[in-house]
């Protein structure tokens, strides 16, 4: 029985966790690694054989299994339950894929770490509350994985626990995660109260059976799913989070905050994307809330300095075009460019990582340059990654996001033409920043030896090419994998109008059948069209590549002298237009300081303390006076005990009188 | 001789021989301790007979391991014992947490060891015999009885020379409405020739305690009064910060929710269904304000301990939000986190505690970069903070849940709003519990841990701390095995006092005060 194997690809994880987690610390490196290898290879090797079952001609569209109840009430009950369809396998074939490469790549990266059995611990306990989120048959068990992801991205964000932008960071993280938690809560609690289950075939199934169902709690549930998605899938207003997230070690920005993780929003909405093709208004809001933030991520990472932060507010960006997808019903679209996405920018964090590893730390592009003849295989890698995202065909970055960008032309949402501008002008933005960090990283003058010199670190120098090395061969390996991906990862989608086959669309068909708004778009559609626009966007990137080139290899002078000409605009852009301080100010300081001197102040010391205080003072005052009557220990027990039976006597007379 | 009907008064009363052979013994070594351990553990293994024996098919709202016998005569008083879905794990939790207690007392208890233990030993005997009361004047006895073993506690063993205000303070806020009580309790035996409570229940389901309703509404009061005070519900927690912040770990350990809160399931809804869903709206209210307020004053609290206790008053606020929903979601999961709180909410008292044997203060910010020294400690620590902050797979999570859950599905008051209100605390909780991790664990080495010498958990502290992380975990993944039982007192009082429809299932509408509009849709069409 094929099934009963689905266990494992959550359970191998964390049995990792278990032992790396409690015996880690006494057990030798090579051995820490090879169970998190050994715990995280297999899933793989199960997803990749599953795949093979259910992709053979007359396999079942979705595999379930049923491991029992969960939490069981009357009239109410959550079991343990897997389901494999196709949209699962491709999220499983990312999270145990791209996982186990990443796990390959930490070995090498981590190397010299302090922790690192707690590092690998974490990796796995990552890996299986993630295999969890996307086999979850119910939204509870779901929201296991949502939060188990939650909690491991708050501990590896923390890893460097003694720096307190770390520690801030991991708990920001956690925090902003929860109030979007507080949406997915409030969905659930609807659901329950409306369809008394949360199992997805049961609420899915009644939606279908009632196409009257429109707008009304479908919608208030969507948008709730919407506060949650936007938390963890880092969107307007709650994607603050991510950029600071990048305090963890680069491999967890390339898995958690890149690869997987980050994209469970989007894979929620998919999901759920029964629920959303009923509320053309809550798709609204997921199209307008991704092209926002698309174009809004893509502004502040064209003047950040730190190669990190550029990858983090890209990755920003690059969600928001999942959400613009999903928002207009193209969730294939949105699942395609998840896929490719994984391959990219997980490749651009490793080879960044691995740029940092050569310069022993280093992540500010402006003390780095002309790195492309001392590393050139992350030098390739990375330009592989690069061109992929800009946009440049035929890497895979080019086909996800040109289905995007024509579904959202043709869809029926009345804005979807400046949806698709605006996707379109967030493409060669994302082209130019790409290219600016392309640039900025290996091309020009190199800035690494002076800076170096300088912070007193030229030790390094005597190793030749400046203290810069390669990475080991195993951080390598992970690159050129994932870089070939990236090459031809978008191969699986080449549109018809392209004279591909668009096989993820059929893939993916089982699952998504149902988007009935999505259909009837690409039945209007034309190849011609489909052209002209992809054709558009191609040029788009291409003059993001020139106006980097111009500015960051032929007259480098030409960016500073720009901000110079607009020094406050700048300055908003570069201080990331103030979020993070705006909402210090307008909600975490008031509610603080409310908390302090009204609740804390007023109704604590003054109210709740003040009525009991004035409660204590009285019967003090009556104490005394008994105390002369009886002359005897008020305190005693039996005291209390003679003056409390005189009231009841009291009282039972009265009691006596209200009877009758 | 059946065992099933003395082991109710065998679990009682053997906390008792044991508090006697403790004043007896001479206070020498260690022999208190062992004493006190050996006592408690013996009473943990005869609580566990009740799960083993409990008759989980039987019908709801009907006690087990029952004695009745005549004790006096006039007034009638009976000798009454027994449980059901809700008392048993009650007991078989303060059977569970009395052992632990006595560990993690082992060497902070240092002198006068004799009158802890045996005050320790009263109190447990007075809380199991709450639990397992059935007749009004024996439960009153025994709720007067858990003052005073509490307040020496407090008033002898606090930490500072605040303590005497805090025990007069914890003993007048408790004392004061219980008085009031026995008014009440005299009352209804006026009005009814019984102190019987299955037969009070009974009569109160047909509506056949007499008196003017007036006079029934102020007993119902009085006792809910009395039991809201206890537990603490918001604006009646004057006490709590004080007493948690004086108190000893092992007796802020059973200081709030389980008394107060079980005595509402038991008394205020079994004698007084009508009132307690008439005054449901107002607790509604205040559970989720208590939720929100708790959460809010916990965030900005310094003192270690008084941040604990103000999260514990958010905490036993979602219970009374819960079951005052009178809807089973609601019921069951403010029954199970009433389990819940007693766990994590101990298990955090009790980490927190021995941070303070080691560096002797609770002040937040001379603590810091402790996760490097003690990675023990931080574990078991983040985990208890996970299990507090409701994270799915452990316990919290799933009494949470539910509770919310029933909140929303609930047709008394304005439920989409306290729901929504109620909620926020999953935020505010994950903020003040996060924030005392990282003062705590993280950075760099803070104040005291630079000047003093600090130990990982020793084998005690492991024995005392381990038993609590494997039942939030055991309580969060096989939650059915606590819930069957549960469910049959949670379901049996829904349909007794709420709606009677809640299962059934409902047809999708327009949400009531919902501002979504229900929108004719059109295919392809967007506005």
């Amino acid at each position: 029985m094929p099934s009963s194997y689905l266990w494992l690809i959550p359970l191998l994880p964390f049995t990792g966790f278990l032992i790396n987690g409690t015996l880690g610390r006494k057990l030798p490196r090579a051995a820490v690694t090879a169970i998190a290898l050994l715990f995280t290879a297999v899933p793989a090797a199960i997803v990749a054989w599953l795949w093979v079952t259910m992709k053979a001609v007359g396999a079942p569209d979705s595999i379930s299994i049923n491991a029992g109840p969960w939490i069981t009430i009357t009239g109410f009950h959550v079991d343990f339950a897997f389901t494999v369809d196709h949209l699962t396998l491709i999220m499983l074939g990312v999270v145990t894929g791209v996982g186990f490469l990443i796990h390959l790549y930490s070995a090498g990266y981590m190397a010299h770490e302090e922790g690192y059995w707690r590092f690998f611990a974490y990796l796995n306990l990552f890996m299986f509350f993630m295999s969890v989120l996307v086999l979850a048959e119910s939204f509870l068990l779901l929201f296991v994985g949502w939060e188990g992801v939650g909690l491991a991205s708050y501990l590896l964000i923390g890893f460097y626990f003694k720096k307190d932008s770390a520690a801030n960071a991991g708990k920001k993280a956690f925090i902003v995660n929860r109030i979007g938690d507080f949406g997915f809560l409030l969905a659930m609690f609807l659901i329950v109260a409306h369809f008394g289950s949360l199992d997805f075939a049961h609420v899915f199934n009644a939606i279908s059976v009632n196409p009257d169902w429109h707008g009304g709690v479908l919608t208030a549930i969507a948008l709730l799913l919407v506060v949650g998605a936007a938390g963890k899938s880092a969107q307007i207003p709650l994607y603050v989070w991510l950029p600071d997230a990048m305090e963890g070690p680069t491999p967890v920005s390339a898995l958690i905050h890149a690869a997987t993780m980050v994209t469970a929003g989007i894979y929620m909405v998919a999901r759920c994307h029964t629920i959303f093709d009923r509320s053309p208004y809550a798709l609204g809001v997921v199209a307008i809330i991704g092209a926002a933030t698309a174009i809004f991520a893509a502004c502040i990472g064209i003047v950040q300095h730190d190669i990190k932060r550029v990858l983090a507010y890209s990755t920003v960006s690059q969600l928001g075009y999942m959400f613009l997808a999903c928002g207009v019903g193209a969730y294939t679209a949105g699942i395609f460019h998840l896929l490719t996405h994984a391959f990219f920018k997980a490749l651009l964090f490793l080879a960044a990582g691995s740029v940092i590893h050569a310069l022993s730390g280093e992540q500010d592009m402006r003390k780095m340059g002309g790195l492309w003849r001392k590393i050139p295989i992350t030098f390739w890698t990375m330009t592989m990654g690069v061109f992929a995202i800009a946009g440049i065909p035929p890497l895979a970055g080019f086909f996800s996001k040109d289905e995007i960008l024509y579904q959202a032309f043709i869809s029926p949402n009345p804005i979807g033409k400046l949806l698709w501008a605006v996707g379109l002008i967030t493409a060669g933005m994302t082209s130019f920043y790409m290219f600016r960090l392309w640039f900025k990283t290996f091309f020009g003058e190199s800035r690494v030896e002076e800076t170096h010199a300088s912070h007193g670190h030229d030790d390094h120098a005597s190793h030749g090419n400046g203290g810069v090395h390669e990475s080991p061969w195993i951080m390598l390996f992970a690159l050129v994998i994932l870089a070939i991906l990236s090459v031809i990862g978008g191969w699986v989608g080449v549109p018809t109008a392209m004279f591909g086959h668009n096989e993820i669309e059929h893939f993916l068909a089982p699952v998504f059948e149902s988007g009935a708004s999505a259909q009837a778009a690409t039945a209007a559609a034309s190849q011609g069209l489909e052209l002209t626009l992809a054709a558009l966007s191609v040029l788009t990137a291409l003059a993001g590549l020139g106006l980097a080139y111009t500015f960051y290899y032929k007259k480098p002078g030409t960016a500073a002298t720009l901000a110079q000409r607009a020094p406050a605009l700048y300055r908003l852009v570069e201080n990331k237009f103030y979020v993070d301080e705006i909402y210090s100010a307008v909600i975490i300081t008031p509610l603080l300081m409310f908390t302090r001197l009204i609740l804390g102040g007023l109704v604590d010391s003054g109210l709740v303390n003040g009525s009991g205080a004035l409660a204590g003072a009285t019967t003090r005052g009556l104490s005394t006076l008994t105390r002369r009557v009886q002359s005897g220990n008020i305190r005693s027990y039996a005291g209390w005990l003679a003056l409390g039976a005189a009231a009841v006597l009291i009282v039972m007379i009265f009691g006596r009188f209200w009877a009758h | 001789m059946n065992l099933d009907h003395s082991i109710l008064s065998i679990i009682t009363f053997v906390p008792l021989v044991g508090a006697v052979l403790l004043a007896l013994l001479p206070d020498r070594g260690k022999l208190m301790q062992w004493g006190a351990l050996a006592v408690t553990l013996i009473t943990f293994a005869i609580t566990l007979h009740l799960p083993v024996h409990y008759n989980y098919a039987a019908a709801s709202g009907a006690f087990q391991f029952a004695t009745d016998n005549p004790w006096i005569a006039t007034p009638a008083i009976r000798y009454h014992l027994g449980v059901d879905g809700l008392s048993m794990w009650l007991i078989v939790l303060t059977g569970f947490l009395a052992p632990l207690g006595v560990l993690i007392s082992w060497r902070t208890v240092s002198e006068r060891k004799k009158l802890f233990y045996t005050l320790f030993l009263l109190q447990q005997v007075a809380m199991l015999g709450i639990f397992v009361s059935l007749d009004l004047f024996l439960y009153y006895a025994f709720w007067e009885l858990s003052l005073v073993p509490m307040t020496i506690l407090i008033a002898t063993f606090g930490r500072t020379e605040n303590r005497r205000s805090a025990a007069i303070k914890f003993f007048l806020y408790a004392f004061i409405p219980s008085a009031v009580m026995l008014v009440g309790i005299l009352w209804l035996y006026v009005n009814t020739g019984t102190f019987d409570m299955p037969q009070l229940a009974q009569l109160a389901a047909t509506h056949g305690i007499s008196g003017n309703s007036a006079a029934l509404w102020l007993a119902s009061l009085s006792f809910l009064i009395a039991f809201a005070v206890k537990v603490p519900v918001f604006p009646l927690h004057g006490w709590l910060s004080d007493a948690i912040s004086e108190a000893p770990t092992a007796a802020v350990m059973v200081l709030a929710g389980k008394l107060g809160l079980y005595s509402i399931l038991r008394f205020s809804f079994g004698i007084f269904p009508e009132q307690s869903r008439h005054i449901a709206p107002l607790m509604i209210a205040l559970g989720a304000i208590g939720i929100v307020y708790g959460a809010l004053l916990a965030l900005v609290q310094k003192d270690l301990k008084r941040l604990a206790a103000y999260g514990t008053l958010g905490h036993v606020s979602l219970v009374i939000l819960g079951i005052f929903t009178f809807t089973i979601a609601g019921l069951d999961g403010g029954i199970y986190q009433t389990l819940n709180e007693g766990i994590g909410g101990g298990a955090l008292f009790m980490l927190l505690g021995i941070l303070y044997e080691r560096y002797s203060t609770y002040d937040m910010r001379e603590y810091g970069g402790l996760a490097a020294k003690l990675p023990w400690m931080v574990t078991l620590f983040v985990i208890t903070t996970l299990s507090v902050v409701g994270l799915p797979m452990l316990n919290g999570f799933v009494g949470e849940f539910l509770v919310f859950s029933g909140t929303m599905q609930s047709t008394i008051a304005h439920h989409v709003g306290w729901t929504v209100l109620a909620t926020t605390g999953v935020i505010l909780t994950a903020a003040y519990m996060l924030l005392m991790i990282q003062k705590v664990f993280y950075s760099n080495l803070g104040l005291k841990p630079r000047s003093v010498t600090g130990w990982d958990l020793d084998v005690r502290e492991h024995l005392a701390l381990w038993p609590m992380i494997a039942l939030m975990l055991l309580m969060g993944i096989a939650s059915p095995y606590w819930m069957q039982s549960i469910d049959t007192v949670g379901t049996y009082l829904a349909n007794q006092i709420g709606s009677p429809d809640l299962t059934a299932p409902k047809t999708i509408t327009r949400l009531p005060g919902s501002s979504f509009p229900m929108r004719p849709y059109q295919e392809g069409g967007q506005r």
